[in-house]
């Protein structure tokens, strides 16, 4: 009996437990399990999870890229200052922060790759960098239409109408940042269980020197995870300020905890016990299930924290001490 | 003394284990006298490592006892069986020892990190102490040197010197040959002797035959977690041990299959490369076999991963198939032609967490895939018939590799190169950790290529493989090759000779 209930539970776990929080928020609240409340809680998640899907593709190479939040912050401020500032159609307005978080990811790349700086030292540089050009570029002001600038006038820009919608918008009843995490996700999943590329991260984050002796050339397939990590980070900004209407400072600081622990959590689904997506997507999920249930429930913002941290620390024990029972072989 | 031989007896009774419903071991008994030194034998997944562990106490047996000295024990960890006079040396001798801790700390450490310990390290005392169990293991220096400094070799003295040290009455060597040169080695069998005279039983795990025969007195042979066979070394040979391994004949140990040469497929023009590569010059044709031997040192490895690109070369020129090779990184190197397969087959050969699915598809990824995605049909495929073409046993191609014996493992880590339709296979100790059936699966595979018209270069200290597999065998020596020998004009004191000359020449 023992033999048997182990195993599924270390399988299943982890989806038990979301299944029983929601069970729990639905049953003391009845405003939980409605339809607008379900995709209010998606549409919270959906910014967290591109981020974490950039964090997945760093961990699934054995990197970490510690930078990505700084990336929302540059990111969102770029993405405001380009139709504030300076009026740039809606392309240019998504294109340039994307080209700023694949440098922001070619920049750790280099440090690590080429000049071999451990991952977590090298983006905790990039990540002081990063968040300190932010604040230059933009002053240190949150971007908004038509700011009052430094020099007296106001900026000529707003906030582009149809860029709102992306973060704002719905589609068929369904938001639209929720049908874009949903398709990040099945597309990334898709590329690490199906494509060629994905497959080579997995080995690659396997054993490296096993990697290279197979003939893989394994240091560009770690400088495109950080450069596919960046980039990710950048869409979690771009949608940041789609949805907030506005370029927040420092908008970006809180994501790489909540993307982290998403994806912590994500290693114990279906006992995983390594970065993968639908395992980070429900980690996801959980986050924000709990607090927007929580938040229901008239707890307090910081106490949010401390239960999120000991589901983290949960997640982490099981995935570990399930780790650890498989490497001793029983 | 002989009053102590006679008390220090130990004796496992009826020993069985299970896990999961597999059953490890059944009935075994095993005993060992004070002052012999034991073979136990077995190939891979026999059940000696279980048994082992088991004696020092890492897993508790389902059934049966222990007896040490006669009176009966369980042994529920490892402390409890070290209290009995029950030592280990692992194979792994960094995991047993604090690297940038002193010889001497780590000599004592049981006794420094148990609660009985004295509050004050007395230092002058304790270095001293050391400097006399250094002395007993023929060890010539500081206690005060940090572990890191030492060699492989060094560091498994230092582990025998804390058998004494604790007063060991029995110790388990688990291969402590396998990572030793000759010389090394040499050293290892007269610390034996000394454990031996000292009236300490010794269980010996060994792959090497030979070195069995030298110096063990009684040999234990297991088989599918039964005790098959125990003798005393007089009253059997080589064939017999081989024969209660496999349970079967062992024919032939070196099949040869008979292939036509061709023209030459791979040559190497004084290549150099560091210190360990001097300029080597050597051609492999289409068809032959050609052994690099050498004394562990001598830059087989260094060798081959700079034909691999692994490393890279100062100086010198290789071409494969009459192209000049580009060994600028291993990709180059596979698209050149050439395929490796490494010495340290865990951490290097294959992906021990990967299945076996996908360990076999790692240098093919690029050929079945289409438009980037991967076809699960080609790379199942090509799977199914590895498995089945190298007799890869593995319940599924699912499996995780971490999971098959070392030669299946080997296999893994040959099949994948198959499908690159390499020109040169370079094999580096490939027979390590494999055991006895599986060491001749893999010389039957390496035939089979030769056969299909590859090159293969086979680099091993192992000097009976390349006298019993090779077209042509090289002398390495100090990175330079220092002698050629076509098949069957060499012997093994021939090889050694050459392996081991150059080197007196420079020391």
């Amino acid at each position: 009996m023992k033999n048997r209930l182990l195993p599924f539970t270390f399988k299943y776990g982890a989806l038990i437990f979301i299944g029983l929080v929601i069970l729990f928020f639905s049953l003391t609240n009845e405003y939980f399990f409605t339809y607008s409340n379900i995709t209010d809680i998606l549409r919270s998640i959906s910014i967290v999870t591109f981020v974490a899907i950039g964090v997945t593709i760093s961990l699934t190479v054995d990197g970490f890229d510690l930078s990505v939040g700084a990336t929302v912050s540059l990111s969102t401020v770029i993405t405001a200052t380009m139709m504030v500032w300076y009026e740039m159609p809606l392309v240019v307005v998504l294109v340039v922060p994307l080209l700023v978080g694949a440098l922001v990811g070619l920049l750790n790349a280099l440090l690590i790759v080429k000049i071999r700086i451990p991952d977590l030292l090298a983006t905790l540089a990039v990540m002081y960098i990063v968040n300190g050009i932010h604040k230059t570029y933009t002053k240190g002001y949150s971007i908004y239409s038509n700011m009052p600038l430094p020099d007296g006038s106001t900026a000529p820009g707003v906030m582009d109408k149809s860029f709102l919608w992306i973060g704002q918008g719905k589609l068929l009843g369904v938001p639209f940042p929720v049908i874009l995490m949903l398709l990040a996700v099945i597309g990334a999943h898709v590329f690490f269980k199906y494509t060629r590329w994905g497959r080579q991260m997995i080995i690659t984050g396997g054993n490296e020197e096993a990697a290279r002796l197979s003939g893989l050339k394994v240091k560009r397939v770690r400088a495109l995870a950080y450069v596919a990590s960046g980039v990710f980070a950048a869409i979690g900004g771009i949608l940041f300020a789609s949805r907030i209407g506005s370029g927040q400072i420092d908008a970006g600081a809180p994501m790489l905890m909540e993307s982290v622990a998403a994806v912590f959590v994500g290693y114990s689904v279906f006992a995983a016990g390594r970065p993968n997506i639908v395992g980070t997507f429900f980690g996801a999920v959980l986050m924000g299930v709990l607090v927007n249930g929580l938040t229901m429930m008239n707890v307090q913002y910081y106490t949010n924290d401390i239960i999120k941290g000991a589901v983290l620390v949960l997640a982490l024990a099981v995935t570990f001490i399930h780790l650890n029972r498989r490497k001793a072989g029983r | 003394m002989a009053a102590v031989e006679q008390a220090s007896v130990l004796n496992m009774k009826n020993i069985s284990k299970s896990f999961a419903g597999v059953q490890a071991l059944k009935n075994v008994d095993f005993n060992v006298r004070g002052g012999e030194i034991h073979a136990l034998l077995g190939a891979n997944g026999a059940g000696k490592s279980t048994l082992m562990k088991i004696l020092s106490g890492a897993y508790e047996t389902d059934e049966g006892a222990i007896e040490v000295a006669g009176g009966a024990h369980v042994f529920r960890s490892p402390a409890e069986s070290k209290k009995a006079g029950i030592h280990c040396v692992y194979q792994e001798v960094d995991t047993s020892l604090v690297a940038h801790l002193s010889v001497s700390e780590n000599i004592f450490l049981d006794r420094l990190a148990t609660s009985g310990a004295e509050a004050w390290l007395r230092w002058g005392k304790l270095h001293e102490e050391a400097g006399k169990v250094l002395e007993r293991v023929g060890l010539t220096l500081s206690p005060r040197t940090l572990v890191r400094d030492l060699t492989l070799s060094e560091k498994q003295l230092v582990l025998i010197a804390r058998l004494f040290a604790e007063n060991a009455k029995f110790v388990i060597l688990d291969e402590p040959t396998a990572p030793l040169s000759l010389e090394e080695a040499e050293k290892l069998f007269g610390i034996m002797q000394g454990l031996k005279t000292a009236g300490i039983g010794v269980i010996f795990i060994s792959h090497r035959l030979p070195e069995v025969f030298r110096i063990c007195d009684r040999i234990t042979v297991m088989r599918d977690g039964e005790r098959v066979l125990t003798e005393d070394r007089e009253n059997i040979d080589a064939a017999g041990v081989v024969r209660a391994m496999l349970g079967r004949s062992f024919e032939e140990e070196y099949p040869k299959l008979e292939t036509k040469l061709g023209e030459p497929v791979l040559q190497v023009r004084g290549l150099k490369s560091g210190r360990r590569v001097r300029g080597v010059d050597l051609d492999v044709r289409r068809g032959e076999i050609v052994a690099v031997v050498g004394l562990v040192g001598a830059g087989k490895t260094e060798l081959s991963r700079v034909l691999f690109g692994a490393d890279q070369a100062d100086k010198g020129a290789v071409t494969v198939g009459g192209k000049p090779a580009d060994l600028r990184s291993p990709a180059e190197a596979v698209r050149s032609g050439i395929a490796l397969v490494p010495e340290e087959r865990r951490k290097e050969g294959i992906l021990v967490r990967e299945s076996v699915l996908h360990n076999l598809s790692v240098p093919l990824l690029k050929s079945i895939s289409r438009l980037g995605f991967l076809s699960r049909k080609s790379e199942r495929g090509y799977a199914d018939k590895q498995i089945a073409d190298l007799g890869i046993k593995t319940p599924s191609v699912s499996q995780i590799t971490a999971f098959l014996s070392g030669g299946n493992q080997q296999k893994v880590a040959i099949g994948k190169w198959i499908g690159t339709e390499a020109d040169v296979y370079l094999f580096d100790e490939p027979t390590k950790g494999v055991d006895v059936g599986a060491k001749s699966d893999i010389f039957r595979i390496i035939g089979k290529l030769a056969q299909e018209g590859k090159g293969i270069l086979y680099l091993t200290c192992e000097f009976a493989e390349a006298l019993g597999l090779a077209d042509r065998i090289l002398v390495m020596c100090d990175g330079a090759i220092v002698k050629s020998f076509n098949r069957g004009e060499a012997t093994q004191e021939d090889l050694l000779y050459y392996a081991s000359a150059g080197r007196e020449e420079l020391a």
